[in-house]
């Protein structure tokens, strides 16, 4: 690890987006100081924004919010279109009926979100963060009312500088109490997915909810306040683990939300009316704004940094300054590190966006989406357990036969009754001798004892594999479950 | 810590608990007032590798915050539960203490369900679907071991699906049998009957009772041997409830069938034995339950 390379072939992994600044060498001694290793928080007032992404991000928070505010009071048939009944094990999303068996299916949907995330971020950064992360969205929404209680970036500084007077008290406790109230409601929606909302409403009004409800509508709530309230990009920088990781998925064809350094240098201030040839100046007027917007606090005119959450604001907030001092937009943008090296244009970069990274991923993620909706398509509407009787191994009945006794578990994962009809098969003259039409109430499961004859010497001591098969009468969907018919000596 | 002959286990416990948190409170001390080396750039000059340099990421302090909380949750814990060596705490928690009133609990909720069924006669809680669910699981886990989940029994466990008892079928029988368990005895009698020939002649006449498939000049031969049997069996064979002695003339064979079964009982006897039950559930419980068994004969509820 330590061993000294000669300084002569030094190789430099560029950690910034920047061609042709590259690392910054260890400078010498004289210039160190000693720091703690513990940092006071710095309150970050991003300054609001409005733009292209602006409007992209508002588009993503009222339709993720449309979905997860609405969803539960969603009336399917005779309940809720998605509940998940924990206390009765059972998932109802739409007219699918979900059993802890099917859990799969959840394994699935967390490959799928998964993968496509690997393939987002190899494509276009981080644009979960930006735009769908519940962080990122709820955020979005207190920082809005933040500005309408408060007032934007200046103001807020402005306040929370000055004394407490009247000004003041009213506009943080208008805030206060905007917060709580989004965020109780989104403790509520969030309990209304597993108990149902209306009767959960119901229950609010009457002051009647249960401990647990009580609770996690409170928890719940809690969270969304203290962490769109307070902890904001805390969340990203600290505590979430995307950041750390981001790197493993991008390349140098990935995009990313950059200044382009060769177009900005040298920085400076300059009236609107100057000749930039002769000021000998790049386009960056050095306002800060873009610092100003940044959520997560960063200066993005440094490079790529891993608290960049990718939101964009900067590109918005520095377009509206360039249309002012009348320069082309796209002084930060989202680009690719080739195409801001190599000058690119648009469509060198789409050329490289078929990278074989994203293939894979791509291939692999619509592998899984179709294996998962085959899958589901194919899906009988009930499950079959068979258990072998736990004690009665074989006995003799009258006509000399003999009886295996079996427990079948049958789950109707329909909401409308079901008959099945079962019948056993694998040994000759095997025979049912129970009732073999049985039916199974909605989403309920049943255990039924299964009694199962062969003729007496029908076949030799010992145990034979056989395989119960179970057919739902309205649509024949079939189910085989295997089991052993034991012959005593 | 109370089974231990000394307290040395309770002053090492005691004593590692206290020097892990005085440890924890001296590190937040100590990682406080140390302070890193940093140039400029926000790197703290290490190098590896000869170009890979470590970048100085202080942590929040309201993450350390957090690490307080901890800490100040472990005192409060450790006032209020055991974990200091042989202190009880504040609030004398035990696993057992917690244990008993789970089971107190677990008794109170189900106490209303039970409540229902006290008025209610042993017929009308066989027809009743949510007795029998419960007599459904209580017989699971309590009977079908040796009876079958199908309740119809096997070589030596009765069959309680037919209209055969051994000690009579009512259902205050049957709780009687559930309460106290049944002692089934039949002696070994080959003495009293007389030579293996015997036997063999007996058991064929045992056989014709029921109208089995017998040699009928060895049944004849023996059927004044039966004189032995007759004592709990009857003189016609049809059996006595009052001593749980079966009945020989249908065709049911509780300890397997043909002659050379009848011969091995006759030869050795036999004691059965079906435990009682009083000590394992509560008379709420023996009561769904034995309705639910006197069902399977009775109300046509056949599983």
């Amino acid at each position: 690890m330590n061993a000294p390379a000669s300084t002569a072939e030094k190789k430099i992994i560029p950690i910034v987006a920047s061609p042709d600044k590259g690392p910054i060498a260890p400078p010498p001694g004289a210039d160190e100081e000693t720091i703690a290793l513990y940092e006071a928080h710095q309150k970050i007032y991003p300054r609001s924004v409005s733009g292209y992404f602006s409007k992209w991000r508002w588009a993503l928070v009222f339709l993720t919010q449309l979905v997860f505010y609405g969803l539960p009071w969603l009336e399917w048939g005779q309940r809720q279109a998605v509940l998940f009944d924990l206390g009765a094990r059972r998932f109802y999303i739409f007219n699918l009926v979900l059993y802890p068996q099917d859990f799969v299916y959840l394994t699935g949907i967390l490959v799928i979100s998964a993968l496509s995330l690997f393939l987002f971020t190899a494509v276009a950064g981080r644009l979960w963060c930006g735009y769908a992360c519940p962080q990122t969205v709820y955020t979005e929404i207190f920082l809005w009312l933040e500005k309408l209680a408060e007032g934007d970036r200046s103001a807020r500084m402005r306040r929370d500088a000055g004394p407490w007077n009247v000004d003041k008290v009213w506009r943080k406790t208008a805030k206060q109490l905007m917060w709580i109230a989004v965020g109780l409601w989104t403790g509520f929606t969030f309990v209304g997915y597993f108990t149902p909302i209306h009767s959960l409403a119901g229950a609010v009004m009457a002051m009647s909810m249960g401990p647990w409800e009580t609770f996690w509508v409170l928890f719940y709530g809690f969270a969304t306040y203290g962490n769109a309230g307070y902890m904001r990009e805390q969340v990203c920088k600290y505590m979430c683990p995307y950041a750390r990781f981001q790197s493993a998925m991008f390349d140098k064809d990935t995009l990313i939300v950059t200044y382009d350094e060769l177009r900005g240098e040298p920085r400076g201030g300059r009236s609107k009316k100057a000749d930039l040839s002769t000021l000998k100046l790049g386009a960056c007027i050095d306002c800060s704004l873009c610092v100003q917007v940044c959520p997560t606090g960063i200066d993005i005119r440094k490079g790529l940094q891993y608290e960049c959450i990718g939101c964009g604001a900067c590109a918005d907030v520095c377009d509206t300054v360039m249309d002012k001092m009348g320069y082309a937009r796209g002084l930060v943008k989202y680009s690719t590190q080739n195409a801001v090296n190599q000058r690119w244009s648009g469509a060198d970069i789409l050329r490289h966006v078929l990278r074989p990274r994203v293939l894979v991923y791509s291939s692999v993620l619509l592998a899984v989406v179709l294996a998962m909706l085959v899958s589901l398509w194919m899906r009988a509407p009930f499950k079959v357990d068979v258990e072998r009787d736990r004690s009665t191994l074989a006995r003799i009945v009258s006509g000399g036969r003999l009886e295996n006794v079996y427990r079948l578990q049958i789950m109707n994962a329909r909401e409308t009754p079901q008959t099945f009809e079962v019948s056993a098969e694998g040994l000759p003259g095997l025979t049912l001798s129970t009732d073999s039409s049985m039916e199974v109430g909605p989403t309920e499961s049943r255990w039924i004892a299964i009694r199962v004859q062969l003729p007496y010497e029908g076949a030799a001591p010992g145990s034979h594999p056989i395989h119960f098969t179970v057919k739902s009468a309205p649509d024949a969907a079939v189910v085989t479950e295997k089991s052993v018919f034991i012959v005593p000596r | 810590m109370s089974d231990f002959t000394s307290n040395f286990w309770s002053v090492y416990v005691t004593a590692v608990t206290v020097i892990g948190i005085a440890a924890c409170l001296f590190l937040l001390w100590f990682s406080g007032k140390a302070k890193a080396m940093t140039a400029h750039d926000n790197t703290t000059g290490h190098v590896w590798d000869g170009d890979l340099r470590e970048m100085n990421n202080p942590l929040p302090r309201w993450w350390v915050g957090l690490f307080v909380i901890t800490i100040i949750f472990s005192a409060i814990y450790l006032a209020f539960y055991p974990g200091l060596g042989a202190s009880a705490g504040k609030l004398g928690w035990t696993s057992t203490g917690q244990f008993q009133a789970e089971i107190a609990k677990g008794e109170a909720d189900i106490a209303p369900i039970y409540a229902r069924f006290d008025a209610m006669s042993a017929e009308d809680i066989a027809k009743d679907p949510q007795a029998h669910a419960i007599g459904e699981r209580l017989f699971m886990n309590n009977c079908s071991q040796c009876h079958g989940s199908d309740a119809r029994g096997s070589k030596g466990f009765p069959n309680l699906t037919d209209a055969d008892w051994l000690h009579g079928g009512s259902p205050e029988k049957i709780m009687e049998t559930l309460n106290q368990g049944r002692v089934g005895q039949m002696p070994p009698m080959a003495a009293a009957v007389g030579s293996g020939d015997d036997v063999k002649n007996l058991a064929n006449y045992v056989l014709s009772l029921s109208g089995s498939p017998h040699d009928s000049v060895r049944a004849n031969l023996g059927k004044s041997k039966f004189a032995a049997c007759a004592a709990c069996h009857g003189s016609n064979g049809k059996g006595n409830p009052a001593l749980g002695a079966p009945n020989l003339t249908d065709d049911i064979w509780l300890h397997g069938y043909g002659e050379s079964a009848i011969i091995n009982i006759v030869t050795n006897g036999k004691v059965n034995q079906m435990p009682a039950q009083a000590q394992k559930l509560s008379p709420a419980q023996i009561k769904v339950l034995s309705s639910y068994v006197w069902g399977f004969s009775n109300t046509g509820a056949v599983k």
